[in-house]
């Protein structure tokens, strides 16, 4: 497996060809792509089998999921609302996971900035009377400090007690949900509902069936200008990431700590503001959310973005650009998946996708060549 | 309120930390770190329902649970051991196609039928000592004897016989390991493979007898993560997981039991007449898992002790070792 399978001794008796497995020295560009679309393929194939196995029909399940995330300008515009948090948590998980930092707490930085936002709202902050443009940016700052408050904890715990971020960042997932599910139960609870009241029009990030009246295409689309915001983060992280000086640090200490140490980089300092700022993003998705679409706070907010967000970030090879097209692939997904029976469907085939994923990686490694003996022998 | 109660209860719960955290011992022992332990969890607890429910012998149901997750921890082995990709990212997708396939094969199965619960045993002798007979030895699941062995066994496997000490070779030094003559991509998918079925036990011993049934997410609801955050807590010592479990697992019962009387210790119990107040008891085992990370990193600074060194770093043959 790992450089070449060994020739038979005896060639008389050897089979005319014989497979070999070589590391690559460098890949071609179109490798990649190739190689993530076949995983994707493979991944659905696989799904497939697994949904005739609990006696689904699988191929009306993937046609379903097709139409109903994809089948006309008003599904889609659905389809893009999802996609909005799962943009800005795939976002959050690209930077951190640039660094190798394994920020899996996106999901409860979502939720507590879905928190902080509310706030502005419910305690009030922003009074009920105040305008959009009071109100709205009020609110992104609040979730995103929010976020990155909840990112900084385990950043610094790792940076200064070098506590796996892995475990913590995910047991603040649960704290969180339990923080939000408290504030949304004993302080906001609207009738004693697990739902607070809606939020004021003030506090609604402006939709596309807002401008009905003047543009007739737009009504009844519920797309919102969160998606103008995500678009707008993916720009600024993949500006941070390729082009600035600090994205250069964040490349470095991810591909190669021990060089980046002797280089004198603030390797500590790096990991709490690289946390924080994809504590933040997530935070942003969190506020989105509930600003965009669900316009009050309520328990169950997420259908998992924060897992989800881990998938598209390797999907996009972590790429913040490439993060936009498979966030609306994942859009769909999970908007078509929520009418597919047996529910688990729609997190098994993210399951399968990452996992086929990274197995496919070892394709951009390792080049599996058939050998014809004549030149086999050659290479011997 | 009863802290004998509390504490014999907290050693069944703990039970459960305890099979899986000692299976991820095992497992990163030999230098292979597995995330998908909730995954893992998850799947064998709903193997074990549905077979238990389908042929009555319980039994049969932590063999299926140890098989289908043992099973499913050589997807890891595989992605990890031999196509060296990235152990955290495989170990995330481990858990999201565990949590997947469970609840897509356990769908409906909550209320597939009943089960009889594995047996429970009080030891002769045992339980008449004061204070620790009643705790350890009273009324307990055969599942929590079983771990009583699992302990000891595991500390002397890894620490004194020789597979114990190729073991640790390969998670330490796999080249200098590999020169000895170890096969160490055999070693690695072995203790995966181990640390897969404890995962798998670890399920069954919730669905079949710790709190029965199925209940798709809520049957686990992380555990299997503080499981993980356990091992490096027990600084890879079975000795001090077990410390952990069973500590853990008495935080969980008091948790549950707090909110119960109206009074506590005399006074008038605040959780009772707050019952939202029980969204922050929630966050204790969580809360704790990250304290007692911290205790375990300060510790670990302290005394130069660490993972195994070659915890998370592919191994190939032929190429320079770190």
């Amino acid at each position: 497996m790992t450089t070449t399978t060994p020739t038979l001794p005896n060639r008389r008796f050897s089979l005319p060809f014989v497979i070999k497995v070589e590391p690559r020295l460098d890949a071609p560009a179109w490798l990649g792509p190739v190689v993530s679309l076949g995983a994707i393929a493979v991944a659905l194939l696989l799904g497939a089998v697994v949904l005739k196995l609990v006696g689904g029909n699988p191929w009306a399940a993937y046609a379903h999921i097709a139409k109903a995330a994809f089948g006309d300008i008003g599904v889609f515009s659905d389809t893009l609302v999802k996609a909005t948090p799962l943009m800005m948590v795939g976002l959050a998980c690209s930077i951190a996971f640039r660094m190798k930092l394994w920020n899996i707490g996106a999901e409860g930085q979502f939720y507590m900035g879905a928190l902080g936002a509310s706030m502005v709202v419910l305690i009030p902050i922003a009074p009920e009377t105040a305008p959009g443009w009071i109100t709205l940016p009020l609110m992104l700052i609040a979730g995103m400090a929010f976020g990155a408050g909840w990112g900084f904890i385990p950043g610094w715990l790792k940076a200064k007690l070098k506590v796996n971020e892995i475990i913590t960042t995910l047991m603040m997932n649960y704290i969180a949900v339990a923080f939000v599910n408290f504030f949304v139960f004993a302080v906001w609870s609207e009738g004693g509902f697990q739902m607070s009241k809606t939020f004021q029009r003030a506090a609604w990030l402006p939709r596309l069936a807002d401008f009905a009246t003047e543009i007739k295409l737009f009504r009844g689309l519920t797309t919102h200008a969160g998606l103008l915001i995500g678009i707008a983060a993916a720009a600024v992280i993949w500006y941070i990431l390729y082009r600035s000086l600090w994205g250069y640090e964040i490349r470095l200490i991810g591909d190669n700590p021990r060089a980046a140490q002797y280089a004198g980089l603030n390797i500590t300092r790096n990991t709490v503001l690289v946390m924080m700022t994809s504590g933040a993003l997530a935070g942003l998705a969190g506020m989105s959310e509930i600003a965009g679409a669900v316009h009050r706070l309520q328990t169950s907010i997420s259908p998992g973005y924060g897992f989800t967000g881990i998938i598209i970030a390797w999907l996009a090879k972590l790429n913040p650009l490439v993060v936009i097209p498979v966030s609306i692939l994942f859009g769909g997904l999970i908007l078509a998946g929520r009418e597919i029976q047996p529910s688990g469907v729609p997190r098994l085939i993210q399951g399968i996708i990452l996992f086929m994923l990274i197995a496919s990686d070892v394709l951009m490694r390792y080049r599996v060549r058939i050998a014809w003996n004549a030149d086999a022998g050659a290479d011997v | 309120m009863d802290p004998i109660i509390i504490l014999q209860a907290g050693v069944a719960s703990g039970t459960v930390l305890l099979f899986a955290t000692i299976g991820a011992i095992f497992s990163e022992r030999a230098g292979v770190l597995n995330l998908g332990v909730e995954g893992m969890m998850l799947i064998g607890a709903m193997s074990a329902f549905s077979v238990t429910v389908a042929t009555g012998n319980g039994g049969l149901g932590l063999l299926a649970a140890m098989f289908v997750a043992g099973l499913l921890s050589l997807l890891h082995g595989l992605v990890s051991i031999h196509f060296q990709a990235d152990q955290v990212v495989s170990g995330l997708a481990l858990t999201f196609l565990g949590v997947g396939l469970s609840l897509v094969f356990g769908e409906g199965l909550s209320k597939a039928g009943t089960i009889t619960l594995l047996p429970v045993y009080t030891v002769p002798v045992l339980s008449a000592i004061p204070f620790i007979g009643p705790i350890l030895f009273t009324k307990q699941s055969v599942m929590v004897y079983i771990g009583y062995a699992l302990v000891p066994l595991a500390w002397f496997f890894i620490n004194y016989t020789r597979p114990g000490m190729h073991l640790r070779a390969v998670g330490e030094n796999p080249t200098a390991a590999d020169a000895m003559g170890i096969n160490v991509y055999r070693l690695r998918y072995t203790y995966v493979f181990v640390g897969g079925t404890l995962a798998g036990l670890a399920g069954g011993t919730i669905s079949l007898a710790i709190s029965p049934g199925w209940f798709s997410e809520l049957t686990t609801s992380g555990q299997g993560w503080i499981a993980v955050g356990l091992v490096i807590f027990a600084q890879w010592d079975p000795w001090r997981a077990a410390f952990g479990s069973y500590t853990f697992g008495a935080l969980r019962r008091t948790i549950l039991d707090i909110q119960g009387p109206t009074t506590l210790f005399g006074f008038a119990n605040p959780f009772y007449y707050n019952p939202y107040w029980g969204f922050f008891l929630q966050m204790l085992p969580y809360a704790f898992t990250i304290i007692v990370l911290i205790i375990g990193s300060r510790e670990a600074l302290r005394k130069r002790l660490g993972a195994p060194a070659a915890l998370g770093v592919p191994y190939v043959r032929g190429e320079r070792g770190h």
